[in-house]
């Protein structure tokens, strides 16, 4: 297998700005293999949240290249929803359809875009609710059912189409501490059955178990990036070590 | 005490005017949400001559006097069809009315629609863009059906209002309720009573239907 086919993700000198003078995005340059699982991390406002929404372009960039299985996303000639239908995201406040019952959550997407049958998409829906332990809730709504109950719906919306490439925007930063861990074991065993993976998250402990490699974010630039081991215990830069005593040891940060 | 001659032989021609007032009424709301929906929809665009054109449209429409667009329309809608279609055939009030209404009444249904689908977060569309979902499909599927229940209380209080208005086209010789009621009171001189009776029944119709949004309203709330 060449280069180019075991890339799944390549950032290539991208650039961004809010307005004139915010640079979010500065250079970003880099690559996420097929199978892979990355976990973005750094201070809030460090841009990781507008990185990881440039890759399906719900953030435009200003310069640069952004690449999705051998897809330029950022490209005017492609088109834009096609390629959104590969990639699956997930938001840290679920947007889930309050007006449409669990399973239509899942399936509407499916049926209107993928333009599945009804049935086909009800038993996908179906299976993929036992997946992340919610069989019982498909005809619920989002409002009665918990955070991280809600999240895990907002997965297995995301799966129903089927991605090559899953994106997480901090997935488990607006739930009860209580519910972070179901939401987590879903992404685990998601990572296991071989699904791309990009995760913006402060879960250090996700980052260790489930990441192959951790990259670091600090004003739009990406400061660091390497295996979980060598990225905790032998940070390179300052600005690292600093957040990492902040995130995992917040009194004596 | 109000008296009478000759109510109950009045009332079939009564009910036939009330039949054209709710059909009428009825046309108008669902042909005025249309097009509302459609001006709030180029209001927000992110096209400028959209906007632009949506935006002047609702500030025209909400800047003169609906007497004004009926009486217009009168008699400018059946000039603009003959124009278009090239004959000569006369339309009738009650078409150039019911164009009137809707076109009157869609620059404030658009304001209402507007409303609800700037209160639907926008993390919604992004949910159903992120899924491949176009701008139509978001709309239709995703942000519309919860801006309509959102807005439902206010969207039917100002039908309650249009139902009300709709007596305006008296000016142009529509036999609708008033209408109605106003020549049976002529023809029998018992005008001042005819009017009261039809003012009495726009009120009981109009405060129970508000009074039923306002219990709609609080359900919904809840």
């Amino acid at each position: 297998m060449n280069a180019e086919d075991s890339t799944m993700i390549r950032f290539n000198q991208v650039n961004k700005w809010y307005g004139r003078d915010h640079h979010v995005l500065k250079n970003i340059s880099l690559e996420v293999k097929k199978g892979e699982v990355v976990v973005v991390c750094g201070p809030s406002g460090s841009g990781k949240s507008t990185l990881i929404r440039t890759i399906n372009q719900l953030e435009a960039i200003n310069d640069g290249e952004i690449w999705v299985d051998g897809v330029q996303v950022n490209s005017p000639k492609t088109d834009i929803n096609r390629l959104r239908e590969e990639v699956g995201f997930v938001f840290q406040h679920f947007n889930l359809y309050p007006h449409l019952s669990v399973l239509e959550n899942i399936t509407l997407a499916p049926i209107r875009v993928r333009k599945m049958s009804k049935s086909d998409a009800n038993q996908r829906a179906t299976e993929l609710l036992e997946r992340v332990g919610l069989a019982n809730k498909r005809d619920a709504y989002p409002s009665q059912l918990s955070g991280g109950q809600q999240q895990r719906v907002a997965i297995a919306r995301g799966l129903a189409m089927q991605p090559k490439v899953m994106l997480f925007d901090e997935p488990t930063s607006a739930l009860d501490p209580e519910m972070i861990g179901e939401v987590l074991k879903v992404m685990q065993g998601l990572a296991e059955s071989g699904m791309t993976m990009m995760v913006v998250t402060h879960e250090m402990g996700f980052a260790r178990e489930v990441a192959d490699r951790v990259i670091f974010l600090d004003h739009g630039e990406m400061l660091e990036q390497g295996a979980p081991e060598t990225f905790f215990q032998h940070p390179e830069h300052e600005r690292t070590r600093q957040f990492l005593r902040q995130i995992l040891a917040p009194m004596h940060g | 005490m109000l008296h009478f001659s000759d109510l109950q032989g009045s009332l079939p021609g009564l009910w036939e005017g009330m039949k054209v007032t709710l059909q009428m009424l009825i046309m108008a709301v669902v042909g005025g949400m249309f097009l509302g929906t459609l001006l709030a929809l180029a209001r927000l665009s992110h096209n400028k001559v959209l906007a632009a054109i949506g935006g002047a449209y609702v500030t025209y429409f909400r800047s003169i006097p609906l007497l004004m667009v009926i009486s217009w329309f009168y008699f400018a809608v059946p000039l603009i069809i003959g124009w278009v279609t090239g004959t000569n055939r006369p339309i009738g009030a009650f078409t150039s009315c019911l164009v009137a209404f809707t076109m009157f009444e869609a620059a404030y249904y658009a304001e209402i629609v507007r409303a609800g689908i700037q209160s639907i977060s926008r993390g919604q569309m992004n949910a159903a863009y992120a899924l491949g979902m176009t701008y139509g499909q978001t709309m239709r599927l995703v942000v519309l059906p919860q801006a309509f229940r959102k807005m439902t209380p206010l969207l039917l209080q100002q039908s309650i209002i249009l139902f009300q208005d709709t007596s305006l086209v008296y000016a142009v010789g529509v036999l609708d309720f008033f209408n109605v009621a106003y020549s049976k009171g002529n023809i029998t001189g018992e005008l001042q009573q005819y009017i009261l009776l039809a003012g009495a029944v726009y009120f009981v119709i109009s405060f129970s239907a508000s009074r039923l949004v306002k219990r709609l309203q609080k359900r919904m709330t809840v």
